[in-house]
């Protein structure tokens, strides 16, 4: 049995769900993120949103998967201020909808300014809310200024509580500030652009899996949303105890996620 | 952490992958050479032997030293840069300084 703590359903085919079920997936969390192309209203989001906490739910729910979702306006989108405000603005409409975990994936993209200005004002509303937060770092190059400046943010504010904040896509370069600043890290198994289940599987062994967890990120790209059974199957090959392994995949998610008052996880006897 | 794996062991699971990564580099580099017009960009072919190169050190932290080699600066000044100000009374747990928004800068951020 396995969680997904970061997978982008809605541009999955149901197909997905039922192979990710066949593969242990019993639950997911969604974060709100890029269409593939920049939405032009609010009320685009708006539907989009409809579409995490209502549909998605329903469509997992299928094949026995409990989905969970998060809500904001990703960084790509966030260069766009005034868009960005509407959408920040819509989020208590949906917040306390039952599958909703937090404010997320906020973060950077390409690490500007505008990106910066609505990552800060995601989490004032993030922390007016009493929500938990899932950060995106950027990708690439821009990766290692990016969590820095994530980190900046993150740290300059008082009403940050690490034991709530989960900054996703780490990678071997970032995994240890992230860490040592005792909040949450995701890492993303995504051909190319970022980690693998082996060196996924490195980063464990180094660092021990508290406050750790694994994701496919499936999307639009080319990705692998069973990814995780992969990293799975790593570790098992390496030897490692399924203790081990179940904590990572499974019991890391569930504690994270039961920072939010709404988790209500139907645990399979 | 480990699963009480030697190093022999290791090596032997990871040579044929290994083996097989770098002759997707060598054959990448080969059909650079065999454009027909050689028109890369040479900073990038930099780029990418000085990556090569640091997979030669001999000391752990491989991945960790090439994933800086092909990463953009951080930049300590970026919150002055984007006119978000910095302020000293930042309490929380692993703060070294505090971020406090510039509101001219939030409302001209278009």
């Amino acid at each position: 049995m396995y969680i997904d703590p970061h997978i982008h359903m809605v541009s999955r085919t149901t197909d997905d769900y039922e192979q990710l079920a066949k593969m242990g997936c019993v639950a997911m969390s969604e974060p709100a993120f890029w269409a593939g192309y920049d939405r032009g209203s609010a009320a685009g989001f708006r539907d989009y949103f409809e579409q995490l906490t209502s549909f998605e739910p329903t469509r997992a729910a299928q094949y026995g998967v409990q989905h969970f979702t998060w809500l904001c306006i990703n960084a790509k989108e966030a260069e766009n201020v005034a868009l960005s405000r509407e959408v920040i603005a819509m989020i208590p409409e949906f917040i306390n909808r039952p599958n909703v975990l937090g404010i997320g994936e906020i973060g950077l993209n390409k690490n500007t300014k505008n990106e910066a200005t609505i990552f800060l004002e995601h989490m004032e509303l993030a922390h007016r809310l009493g929500e938990l937060i899932l950060i995106h770092t950027p990708h690439l190059a821009d990766k290692h200024p990016g969590t820095r400046m994530i980190l900046d943010m993150l740290g300059g504010d008082a009403q940050t509580n690490p034991q709530r904040v989960l900054v996703d896509h780490v990678e071997e370069h970032t995994i240890r500030p992230v860490l040592e600043a005792g909040y949450w890290a995701g890492m993303t198994l995504y051909p190319v652009t970022k980690c693998t289940p082996e060196r996924a599987a490195d980063m464990v062994e180094l660092y021990g899996p508290e406050r750790l967890m694994v994701n496919s990120a499936g999307d639009w790209g080319p990705s692998k949303p069973t990814a995780v059974p992969d990293f799975i199957l790593e570790m098992r090959r390496r030897g490692h105890a399924e203790s081990l392994i179940r904590r990572v995949v499974y019991e890391n998610p569930l504690e994270f996620f039961g920072g939010c008052r709404r988790f209500a996880f139907a645990e399979r006897e | 952490m480990s699963a009480n794996r030697t190093a022999q062991e290791v090596l032997d699971r990871e040579y044929l992958p290994v083996r097989a990564k770098i002759l997707e580099i060598a054959a990448a580099l080969d059909r650079i050479d065999r454009a027909a017009e050689s028109s890369a960009r040479p900073e990038r072919l930099t780029d990418l032997r000085a990556g090569i190169e640091l997979l030669l050190r001999d000391k752990p932290g491989r991945a960790e030293l090439i994933q800086r080699h092909f990463s953009l600066e951080y930049e300590e000044s970026w919150r002055a840069k984007f006119g978000l100000e910095t302020s000293s009374s930042a309490t929380s747990p692993g703060a070294r300084e505090s971020v406090a928004l510039d509101l001219g800068a939030q409302h001209s951020g278009d």
